[in-house]
C-alpha cells in the first residue's frame, strides 16, 4: 500500500480533533491542498482560514496556546518557514508555547510550480531554533504517529510533511520513539542516514547494491531535533561509512545533524551528503526533478559508492 | 458608565509620575533601554493595570483572567513597574533591568511572571492577542484581551493582517491601543513612513474606531469603557500622546526613543517631575 501523506496527516487531525476539543486548525488558504480542510469541514467552529498571511497566522497560533488550546498551523513549507519566521522564533520557541507547525509540500514536492514553491531550507531554519523539536515521517504509519505525537507532546513541534505518495515502510501499530531512529534495512558495509521520501530511495539504492553484493544499511532518521545520536555512532562503528540523504539543501539538515553527532563524539568516518547541492531547483515533473538534482535512487547509489570508493 | 472618581484619578496620577521616575532611574542605572516610548505609553499601562484588568498574582492562571500584549515590548521598563505595582515583581526588581542573571529581560518575555506573551519584534503582537481572543471566545470566557501597539510599529505589515482579521472573527473582545506618539527612531513617524489617515485605515479594515488624548487618564477611561461595549467587531483606541511625557528636554525628540539619561539629565527630569533625587 501506498498514501499520500497530505491525506493521511488530515485525516488523522481530524480524529485527533474529535477526541481533544482543544485542538484548533488555522490555514493560510491552502487547507484543500494541505488537507487541514478535512478538520475544517469536520469541526469549522475549530478552524480558522486566515487568509495568505503566514505571520499573522503563526503569531495567532501563539496566542491561542496561551489559552490552553492546541493550534495545528498549515501552509506550504516553502512560506511556513520563511513568512512565518518571526513568530516561530519570537513568540513560539521563544515563549516554548505548545504550537504545532505543519510544513506541507516539503522539498521539491510541489515539483511544477518550481524553485519558489520547493523548501529545501526548512530544517536548517526549524533546526536552528531553540525548544523546537522537528520531525519528519516517511510513510503513513510515521505520519500518524508523528501527528499524535505533535498534538500530546508540550512544546513547539513542526512536522516536515510531504504533498508525495509513499509506499508503507512501517506495520500500523509499529512503535516510534522521539529522539530515535530505526534500522528499516540491514546492512554492514556502509549505512544511508535518510529522512521522508529519501528513505525509500535508499531502500531502492540498498536493493539494487546488493546484486553487487554490497551490503547497505538504511536508517529512517525521522526524529531530526533531537537525534538519535547513539544510532549514529552505532552505525559509524559498525559500518565505518555513512551517506545521509534528504530532500534538502546539503547545509543545515539532515546531513549536518549527523555530522555534528560524529564530529563532536570524535567518531569521524568518510561521509557523503545527498541532496540538493547548494543551488536553486526548478519546475518539473517530480521524479525529473528529483533525477536531476541527484535526490533519487541512482543519487543514493552514487553517493555509496564513492564513500566506500574513499574508504579503501 | 461611571466616569473615575477624581480622587481614583489623582491616584492614578500620582502612580504615574512615580512610575516616570523609576523607570527613568532603572534605565539611567544601566544605561540601555528606551525612555520615550515608556514614557508616552505610561497612563494606558497604569490605567490597565492599575484600574480595568482583571489580573492578580493570586489568579496568574486564571482561565478568566484579562490579557495584555504589550505589543511595542521597547517599553518594558514601564510594564514591569506596573507588574511591580500589582504584586507580580518584587519591589526592588526594577533595578536589575537588562542585567545579567535577571528577570527582568530588555523586552518582555513570558517566564516573567504577569507577562503573557513574548514581544519586541514589531508587528506581531496584535497578532498573538488576537489568538487569545479568539480561544477565550471558544472558551465562552468574558475577559478581555489589550493589544498596546506603538505608532511607529505601524509600518510593519503584520499589523494590518491582523488588522483585517480580527474583525472577520467578530472580536468585540479584543481592544487595541495606538501609543499615537508620532516620533519613532530614525525621525518623525510623518519622516519615516507617513501614516495619513490613521483613523480611516482601522475603520476601512472593519473597526471600531476611537480616539482620545493618551496621556490624559479620564479621557482614555471614557475610551476604554466605549470600547467593552461596542459589539460585533473589535475596538481600536488611537491614543494621542507625547513621546518623552513629563520631562521637558525629552519631549517629542526622536534622540530619546532608545537612549539612556545622563547623572545630570535623570536630576533634571526628577525635578520636573516633582520627585526626589
Amino acid at each position: 500500500m501506498a498514501k499520500a501523506i497530505r491525506e493521511v496527516y488530515g485525516t488523522v487531525l481530524a480524529e485527533l480533533g474529535e477526541k481533544n476539543k482543544n485542538i484548533v486548525v488555522l490555514d493560510a488558504d491552502l487547507s484543500g491542498s494541505t488537507k487541514s480542510g478535512i478538520f475544517g469541514k469536520a469541526f469549522p467552529e475549530r478552524f480558522f482560514n486566515m487568509g495568505i498571511a503566514e505571520s499573522n497566522m503563526v503569531a495567532t497560533a501563539a496566542g491561542l496556546s496561551t489559552i490552553g488550546k492546541i493550534p495545528f498551523v498549515n501552509t506550504f513549507t516553502a512560506f511556513l518557514s520563511t513568512l512565518g519566521l518571526i513568530a516561530t522564533r519570537a513568540q513560539v520557541c521563544y515563549g516554548n508555547l505548545n504550537v504545532k507547525l505543519g510544513g506541507a509540500y516539503c522539498g521539491m514536492s510541489d515539483a511544477f510550480d518550481g524553485a519558489t514553491h520547493h523548501a529545501l531550507e526548512d530544517m536548517a531554519i526549524m533546526r536552528s531554533l531553540a525548544n523546537m523539536t522537528l520531525v519528519v515521517p516517511s510513510d503513513a504509519a510515521s505520519t500518524r504517529w508523528a501527528t499524535q505525537f505533535a498534538s500530546e507532546h508540550k512544546g513547539p513541534v513542526y512536522l516536515r510533511l510531504s504533498r508525495d505518495v509513499y509506499p508503507d515502510l512501517y506495520a500500523e501499530d509499529a512503535k516510534f520513539e522521539l529522539g530515535k531512529g530505526a534500522i528499516v534495512r540491514d546492512g554492514n558495509d556502509v549505512t544511508v542516514i535518510a529522512c521522508g521520501l529519501l528513505v525509500h530511495k535508499a531502500i531502492e539504492a540498498a536493493e539494487k547494491l546488493a546484486q553487487d553484493g554490497i551490503s547497505v544499511r538504511v536508517v529512517d532518521m525521522y526524529s531530526i531535533k533531537p537525534i538519535d545520536k547513539e544510532l549514529i555512532l552505532k552505525c559509524a562503528n559498525e559500518t565505518g561509512a555513512i551517506v545521509t540523504a534528504e530532500e534538502h539543501n546539503i547545509y543545515g539538515g539532515l546531513g549536518s545533524a549527523v555530522s555534528e553527532v560524529l564530529a563532536w563524539a570524535g567518531a569521524g568516518v568518510p561521509t557523503e551528503f545527498v541532496g540538493i547541492q547548494d543551488t536553486f531547483t526548478e519546475s518539473g515533473p517530480y521524479k525529473q526533478l528529483l533525477a536531476k538534482y541527484g535526490v533519487d535512487a541512482d543519487g543514493v547509489a552514487k553517493g555509496i559508492e564513492k564513500v566506500l570508493k574513499r574508504r579503501k | 458608565m461611571m466616569p473615575l472618581t477624581k480622587e481614583r484619578t489623582a491616584e492614578l496620577n500620582e502612580l504615574c509620575r512615580r512610575f516616570r521616575i523609576d523607570v527613568l532611574k532603572a534605565v539611567h542605572g544601566i544605561q540601555s533601554g528606551h525612555p520615550g516610548g515608556s514614557l508616552s505609553v505610561c497612563e494606558i499601562l497604569t490605567l490597565l493595570y492599575q484600574e480595568l484588568l482583571n489580573v492578580s498574582p493570586e489568579k496568574a492562571d486564571d482561565n478568566d483572567r484579562d490579557r495584555l500584549v504589550l505589543c511595542k515590548g521597547h517599553a518594558a521598563p514601564m510594564l514591569y513597574r506596573n507588574l511591580i505595582e500589582k504584586g507580580f515583581l518584587p519591589k526592588d526588581s526594577l533595578g536589575t533591568l537588562r542585567r545579567i542573571d535577571s528577570l527582568l529581560q530588555g523586552h518582555p518575555s513570558n517566564h516573567i511572571p504577569g507577562v503573557e506573551m513574548p514581544s519586541g519584534p514589531l508587528g506581531i503582537g496584535l497578532s498573538a492577542a488576537q489568538g487569545m481572543a479568539i480561544g477565550l471566545k471558544l472558551n465562552n470566557s468574558t475577559a478581555r484581551v489589550y493589544a498596546v501597539l506603538g505608532d511607529g510599529e505601524l509600518d510593519e505589515g503584520t499589523v494590518w493582517e491582523a488588522a483585517m482579521s480580527a474583525p472577520k472573527f467578530g472580536l468585540d473582545n479584543l481592544t487595541a491601543v495606538v501609543d499615537y506618539n508620532k516620533v519613532q527612531l530614525d525621525g518623525t513617524t510623518n519622516e519615516i513612513m507617513p501614516m495619513r489617515d490613521i483613523e480611516g485605515k482601522w475603520r476601512a479594515f472593519g473597526w471600531n474606531v476611537l480616539r482620545c488624548d493618551g496621556n490624559d487618564i479620564q479621557a482614555l477611561y471614557g475610551a476604554f469603557e466605549k470600547a467593552k461595549n461596542f459589539k460585533g467587531v473589535p475596538s481600536v483606541i488611537i491614543a494621542d500622546t507625547v513621546k518623552g511625557k513629563g520631562v521637558s528636554f525629552m519631549e517629542g525628540k526622536s534622540g530619546w526613543h532608545g537612549k539612556a539619561p545622563s547623572d545630570e539629565e535623570l536630576a533634571k527630569a526628577i525635578e520636573e517631575l516633582g520627585g526626589e533625587n
